[in-house]
Order: structure tokens, then sequence, then C-alpha cells
């Protein structure tokens, strides 16, 4: 179906709700790469006035990439709920804009819409917002989820220690931890990323901050970031695996590039909810969230499987692939990708909030990975700026990598002094589970025996 | 912080702590926040890593050094890509020639074709191209060589079109890597068998980190030439090469 604007005496057609929704779009280089970008800043904001428009109804008989051949957008259809739909079916995607920064709009009802809303609104409305409204909107819902530690209360902001090393070498993973388990970081997750993708490598790694958590009582979770089924593998051998996790997209055909599908994931979630490793949180429930994704605008058409749609609407289909598997974690990995698909601070930072909106909108529990690459036009100032503006509007995580400096993936991300300065300066504190380990004697002992780090390794 | 109780990090521990990884670990703090000093070494190391980004090729004389090394002219090539802002943006046009560059690639029939490219890191292809360029030519010197190429502006596919052009059975290509904060001067090598416009990244064989802190320009001819000798003998790159090989030592760290 086509769409229609008029700009004075000029007026402007959209092919279909894929060509309205990517020329709507605010700037940036992937979509231009990928050809699919507005022309003008006229015809953008064109695009725009005709989404505003929109009846959100409508997305239900439209869809980005075709039902038959995609299972994403199968599993976006197939469980939509028209209950949960019902409070908002007859809003216009603009109305729905004004509708969700109204004081009517409260934490709860926005929460009880989840299961009404598809990608695909989210991704609209998010096209008319500006980064106060992504910010406004995006801190009235909390997502709180719970394994050792409870995640995305309010007040609090938790932190992935992330102590990767360029060779997976124990002692010098375990040098990361410390330091970052010292500067408070840890309550999200203690996840590395392994250079070697097997399961030797996965269980060593399991084995050795289990060892540590044991040890100090540390309450975290851990988890390696290998391949799922290199993680399954090593599940099945009896490692340790506490968080299971998976890069996802918002095509089947770019999940497919990433080795994984819709059914392999219920596969993992169905075998790590066996293991039930999960501990008593502090409101007495014990947690079950056992997923953990991560994600990253750009990553379909960097696969050759956008099938013509943006990329953040792309983005907030991935959205939907972990809403299925109630994540414990889920992050965009915003700047990672480089500069041809955000080409600069600008972009990132807008890309980033619009992210974290519209995965809190879909009830999905949002941090972000707040960085960037040599390649980009951005700096350290720069994440500074989105940091502040994701505390502001209540990220439930970022990572702590010592310095910023990733030493194995070569980018720059957070400190473990940015989560301090943020915890700091807008007044959040860790997880309780772990904010209350700070003060014990479990954090006593791992500062006095970390003082001779050679021997953390020992029993 | 009412929550984090103070705890000393002594230049010992310190020391301690950076020979067991190269990570920035160990920086102590002031308040929640870094001190100057170490908040001044991560800003040179961007600095260093944006200027490489930026750094335009001296391809001029760099194209002088090739010639005396090789004893024969070397051609200057430039990608479809204007300058620098277009070319971060736009990777597909850093994959394809300019028409002027098309037109000076003669067809004939080579074994190998060496490309150099700045990629990402100009100083990288400055520092370090030269250097692996002298070591790998006497190795090869039993085989049909094409005009050694220089590629300003370019990615690593760009080499592909260039092989092709040349009627080149095996292209090696070397590029300045996106520089990491540690490294602004990384040079990678692509061995692609066969090149023809469209090769994927799963049909070459890479090795990486060639710098004088990581592999060294002997190591990494020595690694060329394996690949090179390989590919001839079984008639492809990538995947299937990899696979079918002996342990080969991979690159750098």
């Amino acid at each position: 179906m086509a769409y229609k604007a008029t700009i004075g005496n000029r007026s402007y057609q959209f092919d279909d709700l894929r060509s309205l929704l990517a020329r709507a779009t605010p700037l940036r280089s992937g979509d231009q790469l990928a050809g699919v970008a507005a022309a003008t800043a006229e015809e953008r904001v064109a695009a725009q006035f005709a989404l505003a428009d929109l009846p959100l109804a409508n997305f239900q008989n439209e869809t980005v990439v075709p039902y038959e051949s995609d299972e994403v957008t199968r599993l976006i259809i197939d469980t939509h709920n028209p209950e949960a739909f019902a409070p908002i079916r007859s809003l216009t995607v603009g109305e729905f804009r004004n509708w969700l920064l109204s004081d009517d709009a409260t934490g709860e009802r926005i929460a009880g819409l989840r299961d009404g809303l598809t990608p695909e609104m989210v991704a609209a409305v998010s096209k008319l917002m500006r980064i106060q409204d992504l910010i406004l909107v995006a801190q009235k819902v909390r997502v709180v989820t719970r394994f050792r530690t409870t995640v995305g209360l309010p007040g609090r902001m938790s932190a992935r220690l992330q102590p990767n090393h360029p060779t997976d070498d124990a002692a010098g993973i375990a040098a990361a931890i410390l330091d970052g388990l010292l500067l408070g970081s840890g309550d999200a997750v203690i996840g590395i990323n392994p250079v070697s993708d097997n399961v030797a490598t996965t269980t060593k790694l399991l084995l050795l901050i289990d060892a540590l958590r044991t040890r100090f009582n540390i309450p975290t979770q851990s988890c390696v970031l290998a391949h799922i089924t290199t993680q399954l593998d090593a599940l099945r051998a009896g490692a340790p695996i506490d968080l299971l996790f998976q890069s996802i997209a918002g095509t089947e055909t770019a999940n497919k590039s990433f080795g994984v599908s819709l059914s392999l994931l219920e596969e993992a979630h169905d075998a790590g909810q066996q293991l039930a490793r999960g501990a008593q949180c502090a409101d007495g429930s014990i947690g079950r969230n056992i997923m953990y994704f991560e994600t990253g605008q750009g990553s379909a058409l960097s696969a050759n499987a956008h099938h013509g749609v943006d990329q953040q609407t792309l983005e907030v289909r991935a959205y939907a692939v972990a809403r299925a598997f109630e994540p414990m974690l889920v992050n965009t990995v915003v700047g990672f990708i480089g500069p041809e698909y955000l080409y600069d601070s600008k972009q990132i930072i807008r890309a980033g909030l619009e992210d974290h909106f519209c995965g809190k909108l879909l009830g999905l529990p949002m941090g972000c990975d707040v960085c960037y690459t040599n390649h980009a036009e951005a700096d350290q100032d720069d994440m500074d700026s989105l940091l502040t503006l994701l505390g502001v509007a209540g990220v439930n995580y970022i990572m702590g990598v010592p310095g910023a400096d990733d030493v194995m993936l070569n980018y720059q991300s957070t400190s473990f002094h940015d989560a301090l300065y943020i915890r700091q300066a807008l007044g959040l504190r860790p997880a309780p589970e772990f904010e209350a380990w700070l003060a014990s004697e479990g954090f006593e002992r791992l500062s006095i025996e970390g003082r001779q780090p050679e021997r953390l390794l020992g029993a | 912080m009412s929550y984090l109780k103070p705890t000393e990090t002594t230049i010992e521990l310190r020391n301690k702590l950076r020979a067991m990884t190269p990570a920035r670990v160990a920086m102590g703090r002031t308040g929640v926040s870094q001190l100057t000093r170490d908040q001044l070494n991560f800003q040179l190391a961007h600095a260093q890593a944006r200027d490489a980004v930026h750094a335009q090729l001296d391809a001029a004389s760099l194209c002088r050094q090739l010639e005396k090394v090789s004893g024969h002219p070397v051609e200057l090539l430039h990608s479809a890509v204007a300058e620098r802002t277009t070319y971060l943006q736009r990777p597909d046009l850093g994959r394809r020639l300019d028409d002027t560059s098309r037109q000076k690639l003669q067809r004939g029939a080579f074994d190998v074709a060496i490309v150099i490219v700045d990629g990402l890191s100009a100083l990288a292809v400055e520092r370090n191209a030269a250097a692996v360029i002298t070591v790998i030519l006497p190795h090869i010197s039993d085989l049909k060589l094409a005009p050694l190429t220089i590629v300003e502006q370019g990615r690593v596919a760009v080499g592909d079109e260039v092989g092709e052009l040349l009627g080149a059975q095996l292209v090696v290509l070397l590029i300045g890597e996106r520089p990491g904060l540690s490294s602004p001067d990384s040079l990678g090598v692509y061995i692609t068998w066969e090149p023809r416009i469209g090769r994927t990244d799963a049909e070459r064989n890479c090795i990486s980190n060639i710098r004088s802190e990581g592999l060294s320009a002997e190591k990494a001819a020595a690694q060329i030439e394996y690949y090179i000798r390989s590919a001839r003998k079984l008639k492809l790159t990538g995947v299937g090469l990899k696979e079918s090989s002996l342990q080969v030592e991979e690159g750098g760290a």
C-alpha cells in the first residue's frame, strides 16, 4: 500500500510501509549505504508526517518482511496479543507518541501494552521522537530481572564486568575481574568474550569465574560469550553455565548468518532452565531469567539480510526475538559496528537512546554497550554524553571494561570508573544483593587476598 | 561513594596486575574518577589511532621505495572514493577502482599480484609494507609476478578487481588495519585465489597484526609464502585451505 504526504505544493509518495519507515528515519549512514534513506531533509519530515497519521492497526495488515519467508515476522504476528493492544488500537502513530508522553501513560500502563505492541509500531513511534521524548518515556518503564542479582530496580544501575584478554589467558582475565570487582562492577554479569570459540576455552573460563564467585561469595552470574552451540556443548559436558548468550538480529536470514534460529534459541533456553542455578534474590524470589542477548543497528545490512528495511526497524525486530525468551540481559552494542552504519557521535547517541527506549517498550531489560571504534567520528566526551543520557533514561546496565579499552575486541566501551561516575552523578546504586556484598566479609577478603593476585587462580 | 569501600592500589600491586594483562587495570581512582596521568595516556592512544585513520598515504614516496625494492615500475591506483569522509561511509566504493585506474592495468598471465592498500591506517602501510615486500620477493622469485600496485582509499576487496584486470591467478593484498588503541600501525595481509569481483571474505586467508610490537616482517613473509604455495597446490584459498592445511601459526598475539 502506498502512503502520501504533501508539503506546500510538493507531494511525496512512499511505496509501502517499509519505505515509509525508512524515509522517516533520522539520518544515519547505514540507511544511506543500503539506499533506503530519505533523499532530502524535507522528504524525511514528509515521511514523518505520513507516519504520524498512520493508524497503529495498520501494522497488523502490512509486514515489512514477508510472513511466509521469515520466522521473525511469523513470531511477531503469531504472538501478538489483541487484548493487550486494545487500549491503543484506535490510535495513530502520532497519537501514540502523544499518549506515551501524557500523564495518563504511567509505567504500569505502558508495561501492560508489551504483548500488544509489534516492533514495527515501536520503531515507528520512536522515529517521531526527539531525544528528550525517548528519555522521558523510557524512564517510566522499569523492567526488572533476576538470576543471583536483581537488575533494573528504580534507583539502581548495574555493570557487566567485561574482563577480555587477547589470548584468553586465565591469569590476565582474573586480574581484570579483580580490578572490576574492587571498583564495584560485575552486578549484571561477569561476561567474557573469548578469542577461541570452543568448548575447552568456554569451560575453562566458566570454571574460573565460578571458583572466584563461590570462594568470595559474590552474588553475580557468569557468561562466556561463545556461540550458543558451543555453550550448549559445554553445558552438556557439565560446565557451570549461568547465563546463555547469543547475538541476534531482526530477520531470519540475518540470524542464519549468525548460525542461529528461533528453535535453537528455544533449545538453549530449555536446557539452561533445567540447570536451575539462579539464587534467591533480595525480594525472596528465585532468579529464573537465564538468557543474555546482544544486538546492534546495522547487523542485518552487514549480513546482507536487510530486505530493504531500515536498520533501526530491524533492530527493534531483534527485540521481538529476545522478548520470546524472558532474558536476564539485553544490550545493544551501539557503536561497535562502525561508521558505515552509524557515522558519528550524533548518530551513535541517538541510536543508543532509540534502542534503549524501544527495548523497554517491548518489555526488555535493556542495557547498552556505550561504545565506539577508532574510525568513527566519536571520542570519550561523546561516550560520556550518551552514558549520562542513558543514566537519566534509566538504563538497566552498562559495560565495565578496564580503562574503557577492550584489548581483545579493539574498541572503546565504558570503564569501571564510568559506571562509578554515572552512579555518583545520578545517585544510583548497584543491584541490592551486590551492594550488600560490597559491604561484606567476602569483599573484604577479596581486597586482602587480591594483593597477591597470582594466588586468585588457586583453590 | 557510600557503598564502595576504598581499596589501596599500591605500585607493587599495579605492577603485578599489569604484568598479567595488557588491559588498563589497577588505575586507582580519585573520588570515582581516573587520575590525570591515566586519562592523558588514554587520550594519547586515541589521538594516535585517529591520526592513523585520517592520515593520507604518501603514495609517491612509497612508490619510489617499492620500485627500488622490486626493480620494476609500480602502478599507482585509486579507488572510486574521492576522500576520507566518503571512504568511511561507503565501503562499497572503496572496493572498486576508479575509471582512470582501471585503464592503467594491462592484462597478462601472472602467478601472483601484490597490491598495497592504505585501508584504515596509512601509517601501517608506511611503516611495514616495504619491509614485508623486501623479505617476500626473493622467496617467490620462481613465480611470475605482476607489476606491484598501490591503491589509495581502498578496501580489502579492491584487490579482487586489480587481480582480475591483471589476469593474476592469486592476489596478495597488504592493507592498513583498523587502528586499535595501542596498535595504530598494524598491517594485515589477505591472500585470495583467482581474484574476481564478488569474492567473499570466506574465500580469503588472512594474516594480521604485522607491526614492530606484533608479528615481524620475516614471520609474516614466511606465512604469506606458505599460503601462496598451498593455494597453488590446492587451487583455492579461504576456509577450504585453512581446513585442509596443517597447523599454521596464525598472526600476532
